[in-house]
């Protein structure tokens, strides 16, 4: 995808303004809610007209004020998976999810409705009216709704906004397949860090109606490091588990982690704290943490009076969070090696 | 002869009149009630409110004035008296006036009823139609239309009884003419001037009562199997 925006909107004593060019097929737009996320949504979407700028996706000029083009919205063929999934109240879920289908020129109709309904697993739904489904499911037929209009870019606004943690984290599986299978670039609007982490590589943060930066969804991460409360959290991807003991051991690239929570088969995403890791050097004679990783020390970055220490295990990348005083009494350097240890209950499990 | 509830053939042909200009107005009014009532929920003009005042009018009006209104607007001499000759269609005292005294008097009602439904219509659905490859005119029909269609029921509801009750706009308009545009409640209103007429202006009452319910409990059904769908 490549999606170049230099716009500018002026909504009473609001202003949103933002110029910038993406590349990566998994955007974030990230902010504070006020911050201009969801005008910067409807500018592109075409269904609030910028005051002056323009707009490009893969080559197609969208809206250029100078050369007085402003397409419609159906024409842009950007799709929107809104806040509240908007479902269409006098259709069954069948008759919603071909609504963008059927208004496809059949050559730009790349992907097969069945196929779709099966990653979202909503072929038992099929037939059932919109006002009957439950949250998860109403956002499923939403993204699934969106997908089958074959767009060239999906917005989503906060799509997991309004559910409950848990289904929330159900949702996105959902999302990562279909985005994965179906390669359809994205832009998601979101103000939690975690659900950036998990669905995008790189980030717009905005914040006022202004673009403040962008970045890589890891050093956003990284950033938040200093802030009170805040923390860096690495996200670990592990496949399915066996249980040893009482324990369960879960596949981590070439290595395992011993955790203390199971888990059925497919993959999980946990969350460990970087300041839960414990870096040692040498051998000691016994330790009560589970799992014991050497590491190559990449690199170090300092936040205030914290660093992060970037390891390499194995292939697999962690961060732990230190404070200077230990960097110099260690004398951790990049290239180095240290022992990570982690308590075998330091692990959320988030999907 | 006078027995109960025995209509003369002036009595039924005024009976049937008043289906064909309740039939006529509602049918009429319907598209450009619709029209109406989407203009003053979508449009974001700066005269909106002119409009709907002028909309408004027959509400608040007379009939009579409505009547005498239209009677100068569409007489021979009138406003449109031209171009009505033209065309060839004469509404002073015929069918034609009678349907559109009726139409004019009841389409405030209709207008604001599909409104109320109208407004209800979440605006976010419509811009997530677009988003989806619908147009202005794909989207009004497949989720503006159907999503005010318990609406628009209710104002063709309301506009098909205010038709069958419509007095004073129509005898100014159409005059009372038995066979040619007496309604019901213009038949009673000359029943009731006629020495003896009390017994059949009664039956025509109890034709009125019956009609106008029939169109209650067809709507409500109607309505109940919009619903349901």
């Amino acid at each position: 995808m490549e999606l170049e925006v230099d716009i500018e909107k002026r909504l009473g004593a609001f202003c949103c303004a933002a110029a910038f060019t993406v590349h990566s097929l998994r955007c974030g737009v990230f902010g504070p809610s006020g911050s201009g996320k969801s005008t910067l949504m409807n500018l592109l979407a075409g269904l609030v007209v910028p005051d002056r700028g323009r707009i490009r996706l893969a080559g197609h000029t969208l809206y250029d004020a100078e050369a007085g083009i402003n397409l419609p919205p159906e024409q842009r063929r950007i799709g929107v998976v809104f806040q509240h999934a908007r479902l269409f109240p006098h259709m069954n879920v069948r008759r919603n999810l071909l609504y963008g289908w059927r208004r496809t020129d059949p050559g730009d109709r790349r992907i097969e409705p069945e196929a779709l309904i099966k990653v979202l697993n909503l072929g038992h739904l099929l037939h059932r009216g919109v006002t009957r489904l439950s949250g998860g499911e109403r956002q499923r037929v939403a993204l699934g709704r969106t997908v089958l209009a074959c767009p060239r870019l999906i917005l989503m606004d906060e799509p997991l906004t309004g559910l409950d943690e848990e289904l929330k984290y159900q949702i996105i599986p959902y999302l990562q397949r279909v985005l994965d299978q179906f390669a359809i670039p994205l832009l998601f609007i979101s103000h939690s860090l975690r659900e950036m982490r998990l669905m995008t590589d790189e980030v717009l943060v905005f914040h006022d109606g202004a673009l403040q930066a962008q970045v890589s969804t890891e050093s956003l991460a990284r950033s938040d490091m200093a802030t009170a409360g805040g923390g860096y959290v690495n996200m670990l991807h592990l496949g399915p588990p066996r249980q040893v003991g009482d324990l369960w051991c879960y596949p981590w690239g070439e290595t395992e982690l011993v955790l203390t929570e199971g888990g059925g088969a497919g993959d999980k995403f946990f969350e460990l704290e970087a300041r839960d890791i414990i870096l040692l050097k040498g051998r000691l004679a016994a330790i009560s943490a589970r799992n014991l990783l050497t590491c190559r020390v990449v690199g170090l970055f300092g936040v205030n009076n914290r660093v992060g220490v970037e390891l390499d295990c194995r292939g697999n990348r962690l961060v732990a969070q230190i404070v200077q005083e230990s960097v110099c009494e260690m004398g951790l350097a990049a290239g180095g090696e240290v022992v990570a240890a982690i308590k075998a209950s330091s692990f959320r499990r988030i999907v | 002869m006078d027995t109960f509830l025995t209509l003369t053939a002036q009595d039924t042909a005024a009976v049937w009149l008043s289906i064909k200009v309740a039939c006529g107005a509602t049918l009429i009014a319907t598209p450009l009630g619709f029209a109406t009532a989407h203009f003053l929920v979508f449009s974001k003009m700066p005269a909106k409110s002119l409009i709907e005042g002028l909309i408004n009018l027959p509400l608040v009006l007379p009939p009579v004035v409505v009547g005498y209104l239209l009677l100068l607007v569409c007489g021979q001499a009138g406003l449109l008296g031209p171009l009505l000759r033209s065309v060839d269609i004469r509404i002073i005292f015929t069918l034609s006036g009678a349907i559109l005294a009726s139409a004019v008097v009841g389409f405030p009602l209709m207008v604001r009823a599909i409104r109320i439904g109208m407004e209800a219509i979440d605006d976010n659905c419509l811009m997530a139609a677009r988003t989806l490859g619908a147009g202005r005119w794909d989207a009004l029909v497949t989720i503006t239309l159907p999503l005010s269609g318990r609406a628009v029921l209710a104002g063709m509801t309301l506009m098909f009884a205010r038709s069958l009750g419509e007095f004073g706009a129509t005898i100014i308009l159409a005059g009372n003419i038995p066979g040619v545009t007496q309604t019901i409640p213009l038949a009673i209103y000359e029943y009731t001037n006629t020495p003896g007429g009390d017994r059949a202006a009664l039956n025509l009452c109890l034709v009125s009562i019956a009609l106008s319910f029939a169109i209650l409990l067809l709507s409500e059904a109607l309505g109940r199997s919009l619903k349901r769908r």
